[in-house]
């Protein structure tokens, strides 16, 4: 009896290996010619260029995040615990995330994203860094992102961070309001490393850092490392410094690889839309948050 | 031995459930991630939409009764990669649908499997297995227009 269920066991996990290498491979973009005849062994990366569609290089999936920013998981783990602030941690215990170690049901989460708020910056690094499209000039670069179509511009034309006031951003000496995508300023420090840092974003009561809840607030400085390996393989490191919610900084994704696409593919939409919510909600998360059906009940089919 | 043999099952299906692809809106609270069911039915509808696709189907017990079935997938631009897609399922379709039930024991699920009378095989947590060529109607893996 017991041999039957090893063997079972060994037929579950074989089944499931290679239904996850059929799934990496099948989430590859078809390559284009061009793609396809270049040799195994990737160009030298272009100087001073990070332009084109990455995807991630492990799979589509690799990005999502589901359980929070990729290199600090929240899954409970002792390794993963943030610094919190005391007005941290009491910022994401007022956050209801549908997933992660304090998850709730569906119909008890209070997540922007599902008011359809802007994700914002940096959670747009930390959740759903899917097909990333970016352009370049010699004044800034731009990131099209594939969630919420959202875009942010990081210049490198060598104007100054802008520095953080009360409740504001002062650009010079001009007083700005804070965005959803701060403001970004880039420096080249190497031939193959665009070193970003961003300020200026919204405070924490209206975006989440991921998708656990975990907070992010205005005083935040974002630090992202977008180095260039070679022609086909960009790496991302995220480090998060916000005083407000974490006693120090702390690194979110580390060198988090990303592979060029084809030029020629179409980037679908992921979007958040009120109505099409509205509809899921009512068809799908609310009936399955519902309390169980009483013993005896019918579920023909079932 | 009976116990530990439980316990070895017990992990496999641990393993299983941890090992899935995560769907990108929300965990799996709602589901029993230990069960799985295997439902023959007809389509009523299919909703190419976000935040999660949704298939209905209707399921007649062995008495006759029917019992409408809502189940979801991920969002569209994950499902391509799964050989989905928006023309996948159209009303009166048969389909053998194995998927994850929720808990409260009402008829809703997460997509596991879809298997259309064809026999071409849909599976929700990676490539299509069996798929013709072309892959799935609708479903473009790199989201290419055609050439003119």
């Amino acid at each position: 009896m017991l041999n039957r269920f090893i063997a079972l066991v060994i037929v579950l996990i074989v089944a499931l290996t290679f239904s996850q290498l059929a799934f990496t491979q099948n989430a590859r973009p078809q390559q284009s010619g061009a793609a396809k005849d270049r040799k195994a062994t990737a160009e030298p990366a272009p100087p001073h260029d990070i332009s084109g569609t990455w995807t991630p290089a492990n799979g589509p999936n690799d990005a999502i995040q589901p359980y929070g920013a990729k290199a600090m998981p929240n899954d409970g783990k002792p390794e993963h615990q943030l610094p919190y602030t005391p007005l941290g941690l009491q910022t994401y215990k007022s956050h209801k995330a549908t997933i992660g170690v304090d998850e709730v049901l569906p119909k008890d989460y209070n997540d922007p994203r599902d008011k359809c708020e802007p994700l914002g910056f940096p959670r747009t690094d930390l959740y759903y860094l899917r097909d990333t499209q970016i352009f370049q000039n010699e004044y800034k670069v731009a990131i099209l992102y594939q969630y919420g179509e959202a875009w942010r511009v990081i210049w490198t034309d060598g104007r100054a961070l802008p520095k953080l006031v009360d409740g504001a951003v002062l650009v010079g000496k001009e007083v700005r309001e804070q965005r959803f995508y701060g403001y970004s300023v880039g420096k080249w420090v190497d031939d193959t490393t665009l070193v970003v840092q961003t300020v200026g974003m919204m405070p924490e009561d209206r975006v989440w850092l991921d998708l656990t809840g975990r907070p992010i607030s205005d005083a935040a400085l974002v630090e992202e490392r977008f180095h260039r390996v070679n022609h086909d393989r960009l790496e991302l490191t995220v480090t998060i410094d916000d005083p407000k919610m974490y006693t120090k900084p702390w690194i979110a994704m580390n060198k988090f690889p990303m592979r060029l696409a084809d030029p020629h593919h179409d980037v679908m939409e992921v979007y958040c839309s009120l109505s099409e919510m509205e509809k899921y909600d009512k068809l799908f998360a609310n009936p399955t948050s519902a309390p169980a059906s009483p013993p005896g009940g019918d579920t023909p089919g079932r | 031995m009976r116990m530990r043999a439980i316990s070895v099952f017990a992990l496999a299906a641990g393993l299983l459930s941890v090992s899935m692809p995560l769907l990108a809106h929300h965990g799996t609270a709602v589901f029993d991630t230990n069960k799985t069911l295997t439902l023959k039915g007809s389509v009523t509808e299919w909703d190419w939409s976000n935040p999660h696709c949704l298939l209905q189907f209707d399921v007649k017990s062995e008495s006759g009764q029917s019992v409408h079935w809502i189940a979801e997938t991920q969002n569209p631009a994950n499902m391509v990669y799964a050989g989905f897609g928006k023309a996948s399922f159209k009303p009166g379709d048969e389909v053998t649908v194995t998927l994850m039930p929720t808990k409260n024991g009402l008829p809703y699920g997460r997509i596991k499997q879809v298997v259309l009378a064809n026999g071409k095989t849909l599976n929700a947590s990676g490539g299509t297995i069996n798929a013709d060529s072309s892959g799935s109607p609708g479903a473009t893996k790199s989201g290419n227009y055609p050439k003119q």
